[in-house]
């Protein structure tokens, strides 16, 4: 059976404002899905919350991994079950080394079962395989004994969210604007990453304002977000059209969501959310 | 984390269980009643067969204890005085080799580790049980270039007019109530002197144990580095949990001679209910570098302050000191620089955590005298808060009599990111796992001065007060 995350009707909130308002979208593992919306249309927040941010409230709805709820579970539960979320703004952790880092998540997501305190994988086994995917991904193995985003560049940090992402082949896996701050030779190559990493192998749901991180991921399917739902679904064209003349049809065709997206716009954004 | 993965190295710090929390049946051979009074100083110095210089320096410290009040800063010690065992004499005689050791007594130090570390990667050890060092041992090497790593008590004996010219010199008896306290009732402690020129590869360790419940324990050490010298000198300490208080109160005085270099490494891990009060003072002389190294962890209250005089020009100190204050925790910790000379320079860096309703707090004094001109001193001191329940208090000190200096001071405190939490466990995990990775990172840049093995230790140490402390 083909894993399935399925998405039904959710309804979340932060701090008491509605920001997602009945989202419902399914991936199949294996497919690729392309979500696309102006500012404030909830797409980070769509992400943050399949990966069980504690700052968002679900007031309604589901979120089924092979038809179990995961609502209830932890981050790192989620985690462990084979869902993945590539930061737009990854956090700096001073003084952990990403090697040191990747090597106990990597543990953790490969052996779900695992408690606290038990063996992590063995040092050169686990050496091996991140130079593999280091080189794979043409980064400098030095990176590795790098503090995990502490003074990375734009660049560095999602080549290092692409690196976690191929470390911990999850079966889904959310890339929250993988492309943005980087110049188009730095996008075109991380497309090329992810596709290289096996991207074809997971349920990939690419949340971008641009059409180059799906040059080598074509996506089945694109939606378009707007005030919190998913007023559009279709192939690559809906993409193509997106990113050459913007939301304006789009808009003109959804007046209602078009006016709660503006809403949303008009209250400060919390620090998670939209930008 | 300290341990560079990319390096050959199958450390893993998560995953053992408190090791120190044990008791040793262990008959003493002598054991003073309790409490203090003239009567039991004279008869530490009388067990001792010490000359009569020592027991009148004794007599004279145990009027100035009993004169001074106690601090009034600080943290809150609630000590009887003459609920205590100020003597403990665990066996007749130093082994020097583990055969020599009484079984009983081995038995502790194998738990802890110590003939394996020594094996490895020590130049010497020292282990003091209770009030006595118990087994002692230097590398042949070292011993015929005139190295000199014994007891203290020994040295009384057999070195004594090296001895004699510098104890008490740096730390006198009137200094404090419980560098008094010391002076009068010390017992064990290491004592090394480095000849000049010699530099000592590996480092020396001393090891303090306490076993017995209400035992005080009053270490003295003594280090003289001589010009152009070079030694790391490593102590740890450890005690079971007992219900009612123990007391450590060391002295330890450092001399580094022109050129000389000292670095004095603590990590200790006291039970909850020590009191853990010790004075630590270096002289450092012309071009001299005396280095600090301190990691607080345990005890009910430490109020430890190292601190480096820099006597001449040139001189150098630096203290790296590491509080980890857990529940019920008071860590008053922090250090002190006095540049009494010119072109000295000073760095202190002071990490603290606490957790669980813990209260660490930061004590430094920057001193500059007059005449002390392009004096250079720098202070850095961070603290980690990981719960609502727990606090941190930065005291620092800083009294400037010079124009020609320059001085900095930069404080930070901060929380446990709730977004760094999240990132962690997106990545798979647990929360307490993530807190541990975070705590680690942010004592990382004085971890990575530690050698391997005592990096290794305090990583796992971290870990052990770490674990349970989320729900």
């Amino acid at each position: 059976m083909t894993d399935t995350l399925e998405i039904r009707d959710l309804h979340v909130e932060i701090e008491g404002r509605p920001i997602l308002r009945g989202v419902n979208l399914t991936i199949r593992r294996g497919e690729t899905h392309a979500l696309m919306g102006p500012n404030g249309s909830g797409k980070s927040t769509l992400g943050l919350v399949i990966m069980g941010h504690p700052n968002y409230e679900v007031t309604a709805g589901e979120i089924l991994l092979n038809g179990e709820n995961i609502l209830e579970m932890e981050a790192d539960e989620r985690a462990r079950a084979g869902i993945f979320y590539a930061f737009q703004r990854p956090i700096a952790i001073p003084g952990v080394k990403l090697a040191d880092f990747l090597r106990h998540a990597t543990t953790n997501v490969r052996n779900p079962q695992r408690k606290e305190g038990e063996e992590l994988i063995p040092m050169r086994e686990f050496r091996a395989e991140l130079k593999e995917k280091m080189s794979q991904l043409r980064m400098d193995p030095d990176f590795a004994r790098r503090y995990v985003n502490d003074g990375f560049s734009g660049g560095e940090m999602k080549r290092a969210e692409i690196l976690q992402l191929a470390m911990l082949q999850p079966k889904f896996a959310i890339l929250d604007e993988t492309d943005s701050g980087l110049d188009a030779d730095a996008v075109r190559l991380a497309s090329q990453s992810i596709a290289e990493i096996g991207g074809e192998r997971m349920g990939l749901l690419i949340i971008t304002h641009h059409d180059k991180l799906l040059e080598h991921n074509p996506p089945q399917f694109t939606h378009v977000i707007l005030g919190g739902r998913i007023v559009e679904t279709g192939g690559p064209e809906l993409a193509a059209e997106l990113h050459t003349k913007g939301y304006d049809r789009v808009r003109r065709d959804h007046p209602e969501a078009s006016e709660l997206n503006d809403r949303n716009n008009e209250v400060e954004q919390p620090q998670l959310a939209e930008t | 984390m300290a341990i560079d993965i990319m390096l050959e190295s199958e450390h893993d710090a998560i995953g053992e269980i408190n090791k120190y929390d044990f008791r040793t049946d262990a008959k003493a051979v002598f054991k003073a009643r309790k409490g203090l009074d003239r009567e039991i100083v004279a008869q530490i110095s009388e067990m001792k067969n010490e000359p009569g210089w020592m027991r009148d320096f004794r007599l004279k410290a145990l009027e100035i204890f009993e004169a001074k009040p106690m601090p009034k800063w600080g943290g809150n010690i609630e000590l009887d005085f003459q609920d205590i065992y100020y003597y403990l004499k665990p066996t007749n005689k130093q082994g020097r080799t583990w055969d020599d050791v009484p079984e009983e007594i081995k038995e502790t130090f194998e738990k802890l580790g110590i003939p394996e570390a020594e094996r490895k990667y020590l130049a010497g050890v020292k282990a003091q049980f209770e009030s006595e060092v118990v087994y002692g041992s230097l590398k042949e090497d070292l011993v015929k270039k005139g190295v000199i790593f014994t007891d203290t008590d020994t040295a009384v004996r057999e070195h004594a007019d090296l001895l004699r010219q510098y104890f008490g010199t740096v730390i006198p008896p009137g200094d404090n109530k419980f560098a008094a306290l010391n002076s009068a009732v010390w017992s064990g402690g290491s004592f090394i002197y480095v000849p000049k020129g010699v530099k000592i590869e590996f480092p020396l360790q001393a090891y303090f144990r306490i076993n017995e419940e209400n035992m005080g324990q009053f270490e003295r050490t003594l280090i003289i580095v001589d010009e152009g010298a070079h030694v790391h000198y490593v102590e740890g300490c450890t005690a079971p949990m007992y219900s009612s208080e123990s007391l450590h109160s060391a002295v330890v005085e450092v001399i580094v001679k022109r050129n000389g270099r000292c670095r004095y490494t603590t990590i200790q891990n006291w039970a909850n209910n020590i009191y853990n009060l010790v004075t630590k003072r270096a002289f450092a002389y012309q071009d001299a570098v005396m280095e600090w190294v301190d990691g607080n962890l345990g005890s009910q209250l430490t109020m430890k302050y190292p601190a480096v005089y820099m006597l001449e020009p040139g001189a150098r100190g630096e203290i790296l000191s590491i509080a980890f204050a857990g529940k019920g925790q008071h860590q008053d910790a922090g250090a002190k620089l006095v540049h009494a000379a010119s072109n000295t320079t000073g760095q202190i860096i002071s990490k603290s955590i606490s957790k669980n309703g813990g209260r660490s707090s930061y004590r430094g004094l920057a001193k500059v005298e007059r005449g002390a001109r392009n004096a250079k001193c720098n202070v850095v001191c961070d603290a980690l808060i990981l719960d609502p329940a727990s606090r941190s208090d930065t005291y620092p000190y800083i009294e400037i009599a010079e124009q020609d200096v320059s001085i900095g001071h930069e404080a930070s405190v901060s929380r446990i990111g709730e977004e760094q939490l999240f990132y962690l466990m997106s990545r798979g995990l647990t929360e307490a796992e993530a807190s541990t990775m975070i705590v680690n990172g942010f004592i990382e840049p004085l971890v990575k001065e530690l050698p391997m093995e005592y990096a290794v230790e305090l990583n796992r140490l971290i870990q052990l007060q770490m674990e349970g402390s989320v729900g």
